[in-house]
């Protein structure tokens, strides 16, 4: 054993993340957003423990959901990281290809993927725990819509990081949907947050899309206030990450990250 | 001869730093120029604005005639890339990486292509690999199959024979000779192998420090400079520039 060596192969690490700005910020948020999200998890059933008698399909469903939302975002930033592993990045924004039918195409597939893992996940509920997710009826479309156009606008987003910053920007890709899901109140009602992250899940589409979700379940009525302001809060981030896709492309270009993806 | 390159007076600058300081160069059809110079000199960035993947600082650049800014799509129907430093997908077969760059460059007989370039790159029989598990050689001709599906007027090579055996080296370079001469394509050849810029170019750009120092026909630069091939020229020009100046 060569103390030299295990040395050298630790600084080779070490430099990079200590040169990398995501890498840090990575390395930083993931124990604070678990410790975060199960907290409010924990407090939630220490006090509300009558909460979920009459549907115990609820907390499954909403699995089901977020596990969509997780797919459809980390699907499509697995797609933009599958070109640059492969070192065909380049080759691809050398092609004739407008940003649109860039997107476009990413999103069709990002759609295929997510449904390729969903409807399993779907056809198992019923059998293996007598739970069926179109309980949700005709309003499921309208939340799987909901879910699937926000789990694009992140992968837009986190493209959007990894066309500005390169691979190191990869890690934020994978933990995007953590950061956010003490917000979602996935789990949760919203009264479960604190004020100031009630404000900032307000401002999300996810809460108005869980919320929807269990009100439907448990008291089997339909709050279409919730699926509007669900469907407008994706429409403004889904138009703010498709122009800032748009800037990140510019501002490669001017940085030089498109002929440089590396480490 | 019509000039199917034109570079006017570009600029790039990364923050303070002058990558390319203010160069202007032609590439006439039926041409092949050498873009030669030392690591850092400001090659791949030229290469990288006549791509349209960096934004010059200032300057203009015309392919065929038609200005890079406002015509992109347009003029990157026309133009193929190939470096050792980007690579097709590895999982994908042959036939499968030369199907989707068909479609994405809308090659009309996508079929009739292929197998018009498999005969001529020798790559018939690799169709069905697995494009990862090639050789250097073989996925260099893959690369260049990639680079010419598009029957591109104007190609951009960045060391395209580096790290290929002499075999397959002199194969790529005879290759080119006859498809620029059979095409009347302008080719842009980044090389550090000054035997292959002298066999294969008419004429060259010596850069250094974002500019260009030198330019001629290889044989009159080895006169000029009283050396006897090109590769000392390009040793005494990248070791001393005020010199020459």
């Amino acid at each position: 054993m060569s103390l030299t060596r295990i040395y050298g192969l630790f600084l080779r690490h070490f430099y990079l993340i200590t040169r990398s700005f995501p890498r840090i910020l990575d390395l930083v948020y993931w124990p604070s957003i678990q410790i975060t999200l199960w907290g409010f998890i924990s407090n939630f059933f220490a006090t509300h423990t009558t909460y979920y008698n009459n549907a115990v399909g609820v907390i499954l469903t909403c699995a089901i959901l977020y596990d969509f939302l997780f797919r459809t975002s980390i699907g499509f930033n697995m797609l933009f990281l599958e070109e640059i592993w492969s070192r065909n990045f380049t080759n691809l924004f050398i092609a004739p290809m407008r940003i649109g039918e860039i997107l476009t195409s990413l999103v069709i597939t990002a759609l295929i993927r997510s449904l390729i893992g969903l409807v399993p996940a779907i056809l198992l509920t019923s059998p293996l725990f007598g739970i069926s997710i179109l309980d949700l009826g005709i309003f499921l479309f309208v939340l799987f819509l909901s879910l699937y156009i926000f789990g694009i606008t992140l992968g837009i987003l986190v493209s959007s990081g990894l066309l500005r910053f390169g691979p190191s920007f990869e890690n934020i890709a994978w933990s995007t949907m953590f950061l956010l899901a003490p917000f979602g109140c996935i789990y949760y009602p919203i009264e479960t947050l604190p004020e100031i992250f009630q404000k900032i899940a307000y401002a999300l589409p996810l809460v108005y899309i869980f919320e929807e979700a269990r009100n439907i379940l448990i008291n089997q009525t339909v709050n279409i206030k919730s699926v509007y302001y669900a469907l407008m809060w994706n429409a403004f981030y889904f138009s703010l990450s498709i122009a800032m896709f748009y800037y990140s492309f510019n501002a490669a270009k001017n940085k030089g990250t498109l002929i440089n993806m590396g480490e | 001869m019509k000039n199917l390159i034109e570079v006017q007076n570009i600029k790039k600058n990364y923050g303070k730093k002058e990558a390319v300081k203010g160069i202007s160069f032609n590439v006439e059809e039926d041409e092949i120029l050498g873009l030669l110079g030392p690591n850092g000199s400001g090659k791949t960035t030229t290469i990288g604005m006549l791509l349209g993947l960096l934004k010059p600082t200032s300057g203009q650049i015309f392919i065929n005639n038609l200005k890079l800014e406002e015509n992109r799509i347009q003029i990157l129907e026309m133009i193929n890339f190939i470096s050792p430093y980007i690579e097709l997908p590895k999982k994908l077969t042959v036939k499968q990486n030369l199907y989707v760059y068909s479609k994405l460059y809308k090659v009309q007989n996508i079929k009739e292509r292929i197998e018009y370039l498999s005969e001529k790159l020798r790559i018939g029989e690799l169709l069905n690999s697995i494009t990862g598990e090639l050789s250097s050689g073989q996925k260099n001709r893959v690369s260049l199959a990639k680079a010419l599906v598009n029957e591109p007027k104007v190609l951009l090579l960045d060391e395209p024979t580096a790290s290929l055996d002499p075999e397959v080296g002199d194969f790529v370079r005879t290759f080119l000779e006859e498809y620029k001469k059979e095409k009347k394509i302008s080719i842009l050849l980044a090389s550090h192998n000054m035997n292959e810029v002298t066999r294969l170019c008419k004429s060259v750009l010596m850069m250094k420090n974002g500019e260009i120092i030198d330019q001629g026909k290889p044989e009159d630069l080895i006169a000029k400079h009283g050396r006897t091939n090109l590769e000392e020229v390009f040793l005494k020009l990248s070791r001393s520039k005020s010199e020459f100046n």
